[in-house]
């Protein structure tokens, strides 16, 4: 068994970065020049990667399976993005914004990957705005923040509900700076199909031109996996409908390990599905919870009333409802991380509380934001004696500046005014935490091949606080990766053009072509969806919110059975050398349908319950606790890192001892 | 509801193309207009067919890449909103619903509604952005207070999500409101007042490279823009050009 190592620098975490920096390996301009790079995945990591690099210097081939880098799903993210400025005077600071991660991600990331994470932070947003992101400012010109969930202070910095959106445009326009001046080469439209390892290292890629359908290699002296998260095992879930881990599941099977994939984040504010033709799940963001208070009916006749269409959520007086968060966790209240309150919305609709005709929807009321906001208004504009439709009204306006895109979203979906009538929401999958095994230069077990952002298992550990995966996506790609990278380059100045006619280029691409042949030839019974639409099942029912022994052992024979039948059953239209969307959707599918069997089996590997991963045998039996999860730091506190060995579930196990010497460990608590 | 559906379907390029029609049945007035095309797609394949191709990702109206006429309007009849956000209750039971690409000589047709909008992504290479490096060199965040009223303007014109639905629906097909939108986000603000007049006076040349056609003020492309993106954001791109006029 293979010894993994962190390789984190020694010295006192608050100086390992900067000591760290000042000792690598450096390369000089002039080679940098004769140095490629390839980047597979424009999101925020990816781009910034690839802009940041040809900034250096170096030939950065980008690789994008949508028609520009800015579509890529980072886009979607809503709330903010966090950073340990304390421009609010909060008692903010790096090692603040380093606990709060650390505690948030119940104590299973890497220390000194997180510090750092805090450390460059700061640098992100002046970044940010250097480039001309409009981030939110207050009337004397400052920028504003906000409060996110699992934290005690203000540190969120947020461009309306459209944060991720400005960041990714500032990362795009960066890239396309580097386009214009032909250091990096865009490949939009073009899926990575392989990764191409010669002599032990990361050597290229093959790739299929999506419009086209050819088959093409590239080649360059280090590969950046930057393809984001998993999320679409499940299915339904908040992300794109193309993402997808094709990219990274490839160079798990290439010798890359694979790290926590039980490490799940169930978002709680998610717009409910509203029936079996259900694509996909659309966020509703965290910031809401700023302002919106969670409840339902406390008394079971009104709740089953509401979900027969008897009775409306505005009729049930205020005595009547249930503010659950606020009466179990009196300290945080609505904004504690996300794991706890997905299990708490779970926990009240499973006891039957649950708001909508399915019975799983809890209510995200504004009601007494906006009587807040409008009593402050009125103040402010010297109303005297105000009525309530002017309260209502004034408070509905600082409501819309806040949030307004987000409930025109709702309005748009639900057909409901959730300015009148609270929100209906609940958990949907939105992100992993687990992810490529990669070390303090986030770098893979394949030396050259590197992994950034949600496409790595990270600094979140076991669940991720909001806010923070943009701030993850930035700071690898602009920050921290392009300082790593040198130092393996560093070694590779003499190596020269790295040809693509070697024999492992030629089976690599042999065997991606006969795997796309087989599906086109396969003249099966059964759509690509119908099989995906399965596995999600398998994953949502048995691997989702909680998880015991038994569910875990049948998830994974099932989805071995799931497995087999796909690839005896799956019927794939169209051509191979044309644009085919069923193609591209078999290909994904094929690679969940390996990579849900590992996710199962890494769950039940783990019979501690920690951050998003929650295994009923684990919870406190006694005391103000009982009933929350129970971690297991005697048993648990390593990294699972697993290594594929020719089937899913016959990876073998490397574990990485996390030690924890800045933070002392302790059961969450946000009583 | 029962569906009749025309859509365009075009094999590539070069093909032709032609209008073909299809039946839904059965469609549930909380489903997405794409969620609509995703039941006519398993109806396809089930019997063999081709499924019809369409760009879309995202489904929450933010990365720009559903696009489709949908009855002769860029996404479809309803307003502030992208294809993906639109949802059968804008239909009737019966309803004949035609379903076509962008149609814009810069946009070539890929295949069915799939179509090449790379010639946006030329226009912002041309200068859509503010040329700093990502050094992390740069100066604190708050050492350049901008005043609210500009910050949410620029913010207000950065919201564009490059759908292209302006050129769509422009009967020039002009993509002025698109490079405007770009122009005046980096005009508005101090660190992008620099390059403002080098900015607008490259991206409206690339624009004119790819075949786009000029703005008579018709208002439509606002109209139909899911962001709302305003139409003043044109007229500063006019403003800023003026200035590069004077300038060279």
């Amino acid at each position: 068994m293979a010894i993994l190592d962190s390789k984190v620098p020694k010295g006192p975490i608050k100086d390992k970065w900067t000591t760290y920096k000042d000792k690598i390996n450096l390369v000089n301009p002039a080679n940098k020049r004769n140095i490629d790079i390839i980047v597979v995945g424009t999101g925020l990591a990816g781009g910034s990667a690839a802009a940041t690099l040809a900034e250096q210097g170096y030939n950065v081939k980008a690789f994008a399976y949508q028609d520009s880098p800015r579509r890529a799903h980072s886009i979607a993210a809503q709330g903010g993005i966090n950073a340990s400025k304390n421009y609010m005077g909060d008692g903010d600071s790096d090692y603040r914004l380093f606990y709060d991660t650390v505690k948030g991600g119940d104590y299973r990331s890497r220390e000194a990957n997180v510090y750092r994470l805090a450390e460059v932070s700061g640098n992100i947003i002046d970044q940010c705005v250097a480039q001309g992101v409009p981030f939110a400012r207050d009337y004397g010109g400052l920028l504003d923040n906000r409060s996110f969930g699992g934290v005690l202070v203000s540190r969120t910095f947020y461009a309306k509900g459209q944060t991720g959106q400005q960041l990714l445009l500032g990362a795009y326009s960066a890239m396309n700076r580097q386009i214009a001046r032909g250091k990096i080469q865009m490949f939009n439209r073009h899926e990575m199909l392989d990764v191409v390892v010669v002599d032990g290292k990361a050597r290229g890629i093959i790739t299929r031109n999506l419009i086209t359908g050819e088959i093409e290699r590239h080649s360059a002296h280090a590969v950046v996996i930057a393809s984001g998260g998993y999320g679409n095992v499940y299915y339904l879930s908040t992300n794109a409908m193309g993402s997808n881990a094709t990219a990274a599941w490839k160079v798990h099977k290439k010798g890359a390990f694979f790290a926590n994939p039980c490490y799940t984040q169930i978002h709680p504010t998610c717009i409910p599905r509203s029936g079996d033709y259900q694509s996909k799940l659309t966020l509703m963001s965290e910031s809401l919870r700023n302002d919106g208070r969670i409840w339902v009916p406390k008394n079971i006749e009104d709740a089953k009333a509401i979900q027969q269409g008897k009775l409306k959520p505005t009729a049930i007086a205020e005595e009547n409802r249930d503010y659950y968060l606020e009466r179990r966790y009196p300290a945080f209240g609505n904004l504690v991380p996300r794991d706890v309150a997905s299990r708490a919305a779970k926990e009240r609709c499973d006891a039957g509380y649950g708001v909508n005709a399915t019975g799983e929807a809890v209510y995200l009321d504004f009601k007494s934001a906006i009587h807040r906001y409008g009593k402050e208004q009125a103040l402010l504009h010297g109303i005297k004696n105000p009525s309530e439709a002017k309260i209502i009204e004034l408070g509905e306006k600082i409501i819309e500046e806040k949030y307004g895109n987000l409930f025109q979203m709702y309005e748009k979906i639900v057909a409901e005014n959730p300015y009148k009538t609270p929100m209906m929401i609940y958990p949907a999958t939105h992100y992993t935490m687990g992810g490529i095994w990669v070390d303090y230069n986030l770098m893979t077990t394949i030396p050259g091949l590197y992994a950034i952002g949600e496409a790595n298992f990270s600094d979140h550990g076991a669940n991720r606080l909001g806010a923070s995966a943009l701030m993850q996506g930035l700071a690898d790609g602009y920050f921290v990766l392009p300082n790593t990278i040198g130092d393996y380059l560093s070694h590779e100045i003499r190596t020269g053009k790295i040809a693509t006619d070697s024999a492992e280029f030629e089976a690599a691409e042999k065997a991606v072509k006969e795997r796309l042949d087989f599906f086109i030839n396969n003249k099966g019974t059964h759509s690509v969806d119908y099989f995906h639409k399965k596995l999600g099942q398998v994953m949502w029912n048995k691997v989702g919110m909680s998880r015991n022994e038994k569910d875990l052992k049948e998830a994974i024979s099932e989805i071995k059975a799931i497995r087999e039948d796909f690839w005896k059953n799956v019927k794939v239209t169209g051509k191979l050398d044309d644009f085919n969307q069923e193609l591209e959707k078999a290909g994904r599918v094929a690679d969940f349908l390996e990579l849900g069997e590992l996710f199962a089996l890494d769950a039940l590997n783990r019979a501690e319950s920690c951050g998003g991963h929650y295994r009923e045998e684990s919870v406190v039996q006694e005391g103000e606790q009982k009933g929350e999860a129970l971690r297991d730091d005697d048993n648990y506190a390593y990294v699972a890192a697993w290594e594929y060995q020719g089937e899913p579930s016959k990876a073998t196990l490397h574990k990485e001892h996390l030690e924890f010497k800045d933070i002392e460990l302790k059961q969450r608590s946000y009583k | 509801m029962n569906l009749t559906l025309q859509i365009w379907r075009q094999k590539g390029p070069n093909d032709k193309g032609q209008m073909v029609d299809y039946k839904v049945n059965d469609i549930s007035e909380h489903m997405s207009f794409l969620e609509m095309i995703d039941v006519l797609n398993e109806q396809l394949v089930a019997s063999g067919d081709e499924p019809v191709a369409f760009d879309h990702d995202c489904r929450e109206g933010i990365c720009g890449m559903c696009s489709m006429y949908i009855n002769g309007e860029a996404h479809g009849p309803d307003r502030g909103i992208t294809t993906c956000q639109l949802h059968m209750r804008m239909f009737n039971d019966g309803d004949t619903i035609t379903i076509e690409p962008f149609r814009a000589a810069a946009f070539p047709v890929i295949k069915d509604l799939v179509v090449d909008r790379t010639a946006f992504e030329r226009i912002q290479q041309a200068g859509g952005f503010i040329s700093v490096n990502t050094s992390g060199n740069t100066q604190d965040a708050n050492a350049l207070p901008i005043s609210k009223h500009d910050a949410d303007e620029a913010m207000d014109a950065a919201t564009c999500i490059g759908c292209g639905a302006c050129v769509a629906t422009c009967k020039n097909s002009s993509a002025m409101l698109f490079v405007g939108a770009k122009v005046s986000q980096y005009a508005l603000l101090p660190q992008g007042q620099i390059e403002a007049t080098d900015r607008a006076a490259n991206m409206v040349a690339q624009m004119d490279l790819e075949g786009f056609g000029n703005c008579t003020n018709t208002g439509a492309c606002e109209v139909e823009c899911p962001k709302g993106i305003s139409l003043t954001n044109i007229a500063r791109l006019n403003r800023e050009l003026m200035k590069a006029a004077c300038k060279s």
